[in-house]
């Protein structure tokens, strides 16, 4: 009986405590669902305005669909063509038939545009051809075309078109680090003359490396006093930092150009003091774009540096000094490994937002300080590559993700730093 | 503050740090002082020195149609981005720091992330999936994407003000009866307000000052008072910059003083709460 | 506290005010040219007594001459650009994409009232307009009379500027050189003339200041940025009439070209922009446009109506056009986008 009533009660307890358990995983996943449904309108809405508009740009670095929309028959055939000698009758066949047939439409002219990009005058080549299609009664399509150009008797000629009869291609990303297929498919390095983004690249990191320097050594003097004044002189102190940070980025473009013109106010001091007799170019060159980045980023460096100084305690170089270190070297050995976490933040914060600039490069700059932002607005509205634009893109994207990815993992170590 | 018994070359070096950071702030501060009394100037050149005073270039500014309607746009534009990502970002922001999930680091950045993704991407990307849908050239299409840049700002700033925030309030209300919806506006908004605007503040002036996005997606129809300002140094500088450049700080210096305000105020209620 | 409701009321009646504002009146017409003075100019010859005319307005807005914005307006069939000013090349490229109207010359005017070159496919002639060489007589003391002058940097020191692009940059560079104005694009058509039109302009690089927008040339001048500088004959006519008088023109081997009016495939508004081609071609309008910024007529009848003052600061005034050439559309459709994307990358270098 007795124990027959302990397995009854041992039995009852395991039952609620499973139901205890259900409810309580039950309540769990209500609070989830509920809080998770809070995420969902932002994450949807992000989803429909920013990632898929950029996954969208990243996967046109890839697309090739002009030659393929234009002549599908002539791209299939072309699949099994071998590029060693003139292809068969039954690709000049269809070539003919399909450059009759959509001559004059827009779809013909984004092919030959495509086509004139792999090689100048490709596109009169294919208008001149494109005239003299369909073949007349009698005559083969080999000869039609033939007849309408020589160069439809060439190989490269129908190379040119075989490479790009494929819906995706490499050449985009290739040509955004100054590489191309050759005649015979193996990737070279372009032509020196045309040679740019490497250095286009070389040139977006350097100069995020000087600006974000010069903004590391006129921040961190500064953060460093700001941290070691009372809170009532502090807090002014951060007015002079915060009210440039709210200033309009084109309302402070538009002032250093006042002050650096060659009849600005800069100028016009140096020639006060006697300092030069001809004004000095300060504008449309490195110097305006480099001065006016550093203003502009400043703040980025010292408000992450202030954060991180206002919590160092100011009583360890005290004991160091009072130890017998001298000022400066307990300073260095007490005092800044404490501040690294800071300098790292905001180095790093800079260099990412600098590395994608493209405004104040634009508006102060010359062609020789334009970082890989402006050839992605020239590829945009220029030229209409926006293939090439999207290539661009994806390596500025990439090496910003990796960045970013750094300075997340040093900003998550800090806060870890701070809960301890 | 100098010690007494510094050695020479630490006074020289005291005075030498403060001469320093005097400069690094004269740095800071020169632009915008020297861009405002320009716009009162009487001619018509951006130069020093002045010849004279005048107000003719704001009577420009508010009399020249392109400049109104730029004018006019941004205050459409901003507001309607500032309420969009202030009306996603603080659910958003509410349900991130209430729970826990596989890959809510990941989500966190990618909700974080139009503030890192360079600006021209931004503005090509959505330019190029927005003209097929008809978006660009549109004022929805530029409080969208607009909306998109500010949402990491509301999401930190309530996510930092929710680190104080005691949730049992909530669960106090909820015990008294308030659906989770009441309890929200009645309990947990009031409380994460401060917030909640700031966040919205640099929102807003992340919309106000957007320039290279709106130079992709709007058409002239949608010019933005940054957009007007970039044409205008690319095109010809006149001291109406100056004085839109005028207009514009004070605006900032307005907003900066309100965050400040706001800050304060929710350091201080927090002090309360504890 | 019913809070919440209230605040709803002020969103509704912005999103109407925000409607409102979307949707402008139905028959305006949305004109795009290039900004500055040449807009200011269309404004008082065409947009302003267009208004007058029909009751419709014109909405003004600029742009650079870039086609991307077209090509996305046309091929998401949402065009809100209803007529655009464009230069020959692109409209003869966007003619071949599809992205302008085949123009219907019934609805505008006989053809035989234009210079037959202003006459396109896809396109008619707003005026005559010409890149020349323009200097600051105060920064020189001898005046330049040539590219070949535009090059010595010895005989005239100090920074030049330059069209930031390989049109009207390449061409200065080959005549500068020696090349005859009429084998121009013969030479430049091959690789060795490219290199040849490079390897002069390396010459001057380190001294060009380069310009985008047309309005800059004569700012530059103005400010002593530059020395001289290729310019477009019209702002620097406007900045003279406007008192800097110390701007001067060659006309030395100008290189001319048309502006034309073109209208978007696919535009809701296709009767109203034809309305406003035809207004705007009207010989009279263009004669106050030749006015205001001097550039030449392509409607006939107009170049009679020109102010007898003006005429000499035509591109199209017999003296002016001694040993200009003509810019060649079929040249850069062909060329353009290779020759910029080389051109850019020098630059950049």
């Amino acid at each position: 009986m007795s124990n027959l009533t302990a397995t009854m009660t041992e039995t009852v307890t395991t039952d609620r405590s499973v139901s205890l358990k259900t409810q309580l995983h039950r309540a769990e996943r209500m609070k989830k669902l509920k809080y998770g449904a809070l995420i969902v309108p932002l994450a949807l809405f992000l989803l429909f305005t920013f990632v898929w508009p950029i996954a969208a740009l990243l996967k046109r670095s890839i697309d090739n669909p002009e030659i393929v929309t234009a002549f599908p028959a002539t791209s299939a055939l072309l699949h099994s063509w071998d590029g060693r000698s003139l292809p068969d009758n039954a690709v000049f066949a269809a070539f003919a038939e399909e450059a009759g047939k959509i001559k004059g439409t827009p779809v013909f002219a984004s092919a030959a545009k495509r086509l004139n990009m792999e090689l100048p005058g490709f596109r009169s080549l294919m208008m001149k051809t494109a005239r003299a299609m369909p073949p007349e009664a009698g005559q083969s399509a080999r000869e039609a075309l033939i007849a309408a150009d020589q160069r439809w008797g060439d190989i490269a000629t129908w190379q040119y078109l075989g490479r790009n009869a494929s819906p995706t291609t490499a050449r985009y990303l290739l040509a955004s680090v100054d590489r191309k297929y050759d005649d015979a498919g193996h990737i070279v390095k372009v032509d020196d003359d045309e040679a740019i983004y490497v250095d286009v690249l070389k040139r977006t990191f350097g100069m995020s490396a000087v600006v974000t320097i010069c903004c590391l050594l006129l921040g961190f003097p500064l953060a460093y006093m700001m941290a070691m004044q009372p809170p009532r002189i502090a807090n002014v102190l951060m007015i002079f930092v915060l009210l440039p940070f709210w200033t309009s980025v084109l309302v402070r473009v538009a002032a250093w150009l006042v002050l650096l013109q060659s009849e600005g106010l800069v100028n016009q001091a140096l020639r006060a003091f006697g300092l030069i007799e001809k004004p000095l170019q300060l504008v449309f060159n490195s110097t305006g774009v480099y001065v006016a980045m550093v203003h502009i980023l400043l703040p980025f460096m010292i408000l992450p540096l202030y954060s991180v100084m206002k919590g160092i305690s100011p009583a360890y170089v005290r004991a160091a000094v009072s130890l017998g270190c001298p000022p400066f070297k307990s300073f260095w050995k007490v005092y800044f490994p404490q501040a690294v976490p800071g300098v790292g933040a905001g180095c790093l914060l800079v260099f990412i937002i600098c590395m994608g600039y493209y405004i104040t490069p634009a508006l102060l700059g010359s062609p020789k300080e334009q970082m890989v932002s402006y050839f992605v607005a020239f590829y945009t509205n220029q030229t209409i590559n926006w293939g090439m634009a999207a290539a661009l893109s994806a390596i500025l994207f990439a090496a910003t993700l990796l960045l970013y990815m750094v300075y997340s993992r040093l900003v998550g170590q800090q806060d870890a730093v701070k809960a301890r | 503050m100098i010690a007494a018994y510094a050695s020479p070359l630490e006074r020289v070096w005291y005075y030498a740090f403060r001469i320093i950071c005097g400069l690094v702030l004269v740095f800071l501060m020169l632009p915008i002082l020297v861009i405002a009394p320009l716009s009162f100037n009487a001619d018509s050149f951006l130069l020093y020195p002045m010849s004279g005073f005048s107000l003719q270039w704001y009577e420009e500014f508010f009399t020249s149609p392109a400049w109104r309607q730029a004018f006019m746009n941004s205050c459409i534009v901003s507001p309607f981005a500032t309420l969009l990502a202030m009306a996603l970002g603080t659910p958003a922001a509410v349900g991130l720091t209430r729970i826990d999930f596989p890959g809510k680091a990941v989500l966190t950045s990618i909700l974080i992330s139009p503030m890192v993704v360079p600006v021209v991407i931004v503005g090509v990307a959505t330019y190029l999936v927005f003209a097929p849908a008809g978006l660009s050239g549109s004022y929805i299409g530029l409080i969208l994407v607009h909306a998109a840049l500010g949402v990491p700002f509301v999401v930190t700033t309530v996510s930092a003000t929710l680190q104080g925030f005691d949730f049992n309030l909530v669960r106090a209300a909820a015990s008294l009866g308030a659906n989770p919806l009441t309890a929200f506006f009645k309990v947990t908004l009031p409380l994460v307000a401060p917030g909640v605007i700031s966040g919205g503040l640099f929102a807003f002036g992340t919309s106000f000052d957007e320039v290279v996005v709106t130079l992709f997606l709007a058409g002239p129809e949608q010019s933005t008072l940054p957009r007007q300002m970039f044409a205008g140094i690319r095109e010809n500088i006149s001291p109406t910059i100056a004085a839109v450049a005028t207009i514009l700080t004070v605006m900032s210096t307005l907003m900066l003083i309100t965050l400040e305000w706001l800050r304060r105020r929710s350091e201080r209620t927090r002090g309360q709460g504890r | 506290m019913n809070r919440s409701p209230s605040n709803t009321r002020p969103i509704a009646i912005a999103l109407a005010a925000m409607s409102l504002l979307a949707g402008t009146a139905h028959a305006d017409v949305t004109v795009i040219s290039f900004g500055g003075t040449n807009q200011k100019a269309q404004a008082k010859a065409f947009y302003e007594p267009y208004a007058k005319a029909t009751g419709s307005k014109v909405i003004p807005g600029e742009y650079n001459g870039e086609q991307a914005k077209i090509k996305a307006m046309v091929e998401a069939k949402n065009v809100t650009w209803d007529v655009v000013e464009v230069e020959s090349p692109e409209l003869a490229r966007g003619c071949e994409e599809g992205l302008y109207e085949k123009i219907d010359y019934s609805k505008i005017g006989p053809k035989a009232d234009f210079v037959p070159a202003a006459v396109t496919e896809c396109g008619i002639g707003i005026f005559v307009w010409s890149t020349i060489l323009a200097y600051n007589s105060d920064a020189l003391k001898t005046a330049p009379t040539s590219w070949a002058d535009f090059w010595d940097l010895k005989k005239f020191p100090g920074k030049r500027g330059m069209r930031k692009g390989a049109k009207f940059t390449l061409e200065f560079a080959l005549i500068a050189d020696g090349v005859k104005p009429d084998e121009v694009y013969k030479v430049l058509g091959t690789k060795a003339g490219t290199e040849r039109a490079f390897k002069k302009l390396d010459h001057i690089k380190s001294s060009i200041q380069w310009w985008e927008a047309g309005a800059q040339p004569p700012q530059l001048l103005a400010a002593g940025d530059v020395v001289m500088t290729s310019a477009y004959n019209g702002r620097i006519a406007t900045a003279q009439k406007e008192g800097k008088t110390n701007l001067k023109i060659v006309w030395t081997n100008n290189i001319y070209d048309f502006d034309l009016w073109g209208i978007p495939v696919g535009t809701p508004k296709k009767d109203e922009a034809y309305k406003f081609i035809a207004f705007a071609s009207k010989p009279e309008n263009q004669a106050v446009f030749a006015g205001e910024i001097p550039y030449g007529p392509t409607n006939l009848k107009g170049t009679a109506l020109v102010d007898k003052a003006i005429v000499p600061e035509l591109p199209t005034a017999p003296q002016n056009m001694k040993g200009a050439f003509a810019s060649d559309t079929q040249f850069w459709v062909e060329h353009g986008e290779d020759l910029e994307q080389r051109f850019n990358a020098w630059a950049a270098k």
